[in-house]
């Protein structure tokens, strides 16, 4: 019997891996980024099932909605990634201290 | 039932092995490939689900564009992973710690609410046969959150002035056409009539 709680052990497992992930590689900014995507989907994961559960499709939207944003700032995110590298020849989040006082 | 829970175990291994390659592999390049496997299973999770709208729509925009936009980045950007990777072993025992830590917090409050007196969600009825998920999320889309999804529309063309705003640059010695130039230039900027005496008659 597969029960509400299986898909939310699923998705509470992505996120604590997305978070080790953070963790583990804070110095490149690329892995950063799919950290986030990761912890998204999850995110999404479990509005999925809710959504069956609860038997509303009304949650379906909301994921919808979350995954045109998380491409937005994926986008974005890329793309000041790029005018770094453009201006600082390095992706380094340890060269990125410039508001450090 | 018995089918749909191998599907949901094999595609759940195969997604948490995935995504713990995502954040261990050195080099980046093969992160991005395991996160298109996580996303593929997700989507075969979602299908489980009865989500089959979204599950196409993540296969298709995440992987097919974001993903590849990543591959793209990637490749563009000369990465040097030897330092990038610096400091792994170093933080590797805290951020286990932490997500051994959150994970065992959710569980807990997932695995024992049973104990607690609060009951959890009925197995939801099997769909009909013609029940059409994609009809019933353009039926909500298109009335109750029209408004919603206009602004979706409009982060996104956002996100397209942004993205050309940031990585647009202009380079010296480029010859280009200038619109505003083109459609101000007038006939005396171009011709110009002089006075000259006419050669070859004798003048009387």
């Amino acid at each position: 019997m597969l029960t509400l709680t299986h898909y939310l052990t699923l998705g509470a497992i992505l996120m604590c891996l997305s978070v080790a992930g953070i963790f583990l590689n804070r110095k490149n900014i690329i892995i950063l980024l799919m950290s986030i995507e990761l912890m998204l989907l999850a995110a999404n994961m479990n509005l999925v099932a809710f959504s069956r559960f609860i038997g509303n499709p009304d949650g379906q939207i909301f994921v919808f909605f979350i995954l045109t944003v998380a491409a937005a700032e994926a986008a974005i995110g890329l793309a000041i990634l790029v005018a770094l590298y453009r201006n600082r020849q390095s992706i380094n989040v340890a060269d990125l201290d410039d508001l450090k006082g | 039932m018995l089918i749909q829970e191998i599907i949901f175990y094999a595609f759940s291994i195969i997604m948490i092995v995935a995504a713990t390659l995502v954040i261990s592999v050195r080099n980046p390049v093969y992160s991005v490939l395991y996160l298109i496997l996580t996303f593929f299973s997700a989507a075969a999770l979602w299908i489980l689900l009865g989500a089959e709208f979204l599950a196409i729509i993540l296969v298709l925009v995440y992987v097919g564009a974001v993903m590849v936009l990543f591959l793209f980045v990637l490749m563009m950007l000369n990465v040097d992973l030897s330092r990038v990777n610096e400091g792994f072993v170093k933080n590797l025992p805290l951020g286990l710690l932490v997500a051994a830590i959150m994970l065992a917090e959710i569980l807990v409050v997932l695995w024992y609410k049973g104990r607690t007196g609060i009951e959890d969600f009925p197995i939801p009825e099997p769909l009909s046969a013609d029940y059409s998920n994609t009809a019933e999320i353009g039926q909500r889309l298109f009335t109750q959150y029209l408004w919603p999804f206009e602004l979706a529309g409009i982060v996104l063309l956002v996100a397209i002035v942004a993205a050309i705003a940031l990585t647009m640059r202009k380079r010296e010695g480029v010859k280009t056409q200038s619109i505003p130039k083109q459609v101000q230039a007038d006939k005396r900027d171009r011709v110009k009539l002089i006075d000259m005496p006419v050669e070859g008659v004798e003048d009387k």
